[in-house]
């Protein structure tokens, strides 16, 4: 197993399974969308997220109308569920870009299946992330006070913050997930337009297609300009979770002021983003029979990315300690080496630790990687631990802070539980009507997969380097 | 089968089962002097706009520009807003306080050519258009998934309908139709 020629058996395993023509992706993939009935999972999956939905949508009427109050903050921790709720969020819509672009720049041709999928996961979580900072602003109506335009006050949002960076950053990234995930819808949703059956669903992918008949000079600048938002979307995909960091590292609080935030917060990202790719790549695989383009090689990959991020975030809870301990900060020892492990939210930081750094050493075992069953309940863990680890930083560091007189125990209260339940529930609801009417792999790149398995095949035949077992 | 060609028709098309045909019927036609050719597939076929002659891809500019107006502006109004329209003085630091704009003219940077990069592309190639008279062509549903068209248009100045028909037929093509305009 630990021979040297594993690496080059297993990159030589299929990341599409043989057989495949450009007809049968197509076919295989469409039907998901516009042959197959909504199946009696998908409803009951579907209402339960709905009925979640209702509870946010409660969890914010009330909120209208009482204010942040129902909530558990109050002085000295002012930023409670809502912040932690949203760096949570955020961190998870970054492994969708991050997939889509990062692993298209270097040509990981393992990305095609399930890029698709993560785009549209990454825009439902930036969906939710967005929520939260705007409800947690107690008077949301004036969220617009965030950006520059022209006001009867003559006030400008103010420019020397990190928290407006973040609104920037947030919404462009919002903006950009978007376009990205759309351009490359478009070819997809011509297919859906040419093979819809129904007037109704013809003039609705018809209207997304916007027209497209796949001409080679629009596929020409079509491949430019995706190319082109892969390379933007990378360092913006970097940027965000940095700035979300500074939004705690230009503080002067102790356990957030410190130069480790921006790539221990980015690898968090990423490290939670794939957490929940896997949480939901492995039950739709299931469900729509889709493990010839999720093949255990995608599982297996992902898994070591997991894995990988896994131990930076580690290293970065190391060096955190560390810094507090050789820094000889008194307010960032009492933090960092009393407080947070032995203090009031011991119990939190120790489920964070065992969530995050230990249990995801089971990857460095193969067999572990493609056990489908311990990779999936592993992703779980996983995102809870992510939720810890923003819960112990936002809420160890406020509670005790500077003036002893202030300091208290803070608790989320049931509409604190209550949004971020629901919104757990808005986003799932979107990636069932997702899963519904939009195709979850990309099936021009599917073709093109093909298309390169194929020349593969031709070009040497005994050694396929897509299609194993293809030759005769 | 002659399909009768008249000016007034869009062109004619010839259908193909694999990109590699599809490939070596684009050369053929640009051999024979055909310069207002389109082709049609269910996926980017690599070499195939360098064999159309497709060189003015502008899209890289469209988003240098998206890019510049972006940072510039971005980088214009913060500057605007702290030195020109509301200079405050916290504790003597500088009104040009740069490094502090970084983050801002950064994500509008991106924005600007995100958009540009969507919109230049759209723009380009002339999207959204509904209608276009190839969507005509029997079985060109199936260009978006496993069929591979070339299109001569009637414009072209070597257009002339027997001798069209003539070079497509020696590609042994699945079949070739009017397209009507």
């Amino acid at each position: 197993m630990a021979s040297s020629t594993a690496p080059s058996a297993e990159s030589s395993e299929p990341v599409l399974a043989p057989g495949h023509t450009y007809a049968t992706v197509t076919d295989k993939i469409s039907a998901i969308v516009l042959r197959k009935k909504t199946g009696r999972r998908w409803w009951v999956g579907f209402l339960l997220a709905f009925f979640l939905v209702n509870v946010l949508f409660v969890s914010l009427a009330y909120l209208l109308s009482a204010g942040v109050g129902i909530w558990g903050v109050r002085t000295p921790v002012m930023w409670g569920f809502a912040i932690v709720n949203f760096v949570w969020w955020i961190g998870i819509g970054h492994a969708g870009t991050l997939i889509s672009a990062i692993l298209l720049l270097l040509k990981q041709q393992w990305r095609t299946s399930i890029n698709r999928f993560a785009e549209a996961m990454t825009l439902f979580a930036v969906s939710c992330a967005g929520l939260f900072p705007l409800i947690h602003m107690g008077r949301w109506w004036l969220f617009y006070w965030l950006f520059p335009y022209p006001n009867t006050m003559d006030m400008w949002p103010q420019w020397r913050s990190p928290l407006v960076w973040d609104a920037f950053a947030v919404s462009t990234y919002a903006t950009v997930s978007l376009l990205f995930w759309y351009v490359g819808l478009i070819p997809d949703v011509a297919t859906l337009r040419d093979r819809a059956r129904n007037r109704f669903a013809q003039i609705g992918y018809g209207i997304l297609a916007m027209g497209w008949r796949g001409s080679a000079r629009h596929w020409a600048r079509y491949q430019t300009a995706y190319l082109l938002l892969a390379a933007l979307a990378t360092p913006l995909v970097v940027s965000v979770h940095t700035i979300v960091s500074w939004d705690f590292a230009l503080a002067i609080m102790p356990g957030w002021h410190s130069t480790i935030f921006p790539p221990y917060f980015v690898a968090g990202a990423i490290y939670s983003g794939f957490a929940m790719v896997l949480t939901l790549a492995l039950p739709l695989r299931k469900a729509y029979s889709l493990e010839d383009f999720i093949t255990e090689r995608h599982v297996d990959n992902m898994a070591k990315v997991l894995l990988a991020t896994g131990l930076i975030v580690t290293y970065g809870y190391v060096m955190e300690a560390f810094f507090a301990w050789y820094g000889d900060n008194p307010y960032e020892r009492f933090m960092l080496l009393q407080e947070r492990p032995f203090g009031d939210y011991s119990h939190t930081y120790w489920m964070l630790i065992a969530s995050n750094c230990t249990v995801v050493q089971i990857l460095w075992l193969p067999a572990a990687r493609r056990n489908v069953w311990l990779v999936w309940c592993i992703s779980i863990v996983v995102n809870v631990g992510m939720w810890l680890e923003r819960y112990v930083i936002i809420v160890t560091s406020l509670h005790k802070d500077y003036l002893p007189s202030s300091w208290d125990v803070y608790h989320g209260t049931f509409w604190d539980y209550a949004t971020f339940y629901g919104s757990i529930g808005l986003f799932a609801t979107l990636l069932f009507i997702f899963v519904r009417f939009l195709p979850v792999i990309s099936m021009a790149e599917m073709r093109e997969l093909v298309h390169h398995a194929d020349e593969a095949t031709e070009a040497n035949p005994s050694q396929p380097a897509i299609q194993e077992g293809a030759e005769p | 089968m002659k399909p009768q060609i008249e000016a007034r028709n869009y062109g004619l098309i010839a259908e193909f089962a694999s990109p590699e045909e599809l490939l070596i019927a684009a050369e053929t036609a640009r051999r024979e002097g055909f310069t207002h050719l389109d082709a049609y597939t269910p996926f980017p076929v690599e070499g195939l706009a360098q064999v159309l002659e497709f060189r003015r891809n502008r899209i890289p500019l469209v988003v240098l520009l998206g890019g510049l107006a972006g940072g510039i502006g971005g980088y214009f109004m913060l500057w605007y807003a702290t030195n020109v329209d509301y200079p405050i003085n916290v504790g003597g630091r500088p009104f040009h306080s740069w490094p502090m704009y970084l983050p801002i003219t950064f994500e509008l940077i991106i924005l600007g050519a995100a958009f540009a990069a969507v919109l230049g592309m759209l723009g380009l190639n002339g999207l959204p258009r509904p209608h276009h008279p190839v969507f005509a062509v029997p079985g060109f549903e199936r260009a978006t998934r496993d069929r591979f068209f070339l299109c001569v248009m009637a414009t072209d100045p070597l257009f002339e309908s027997g001798r069209v028909v003539t070079m497509l037929e020696t590609l042994r093509p699945i079949r070739t139709t009017v397209v009507p305009a």
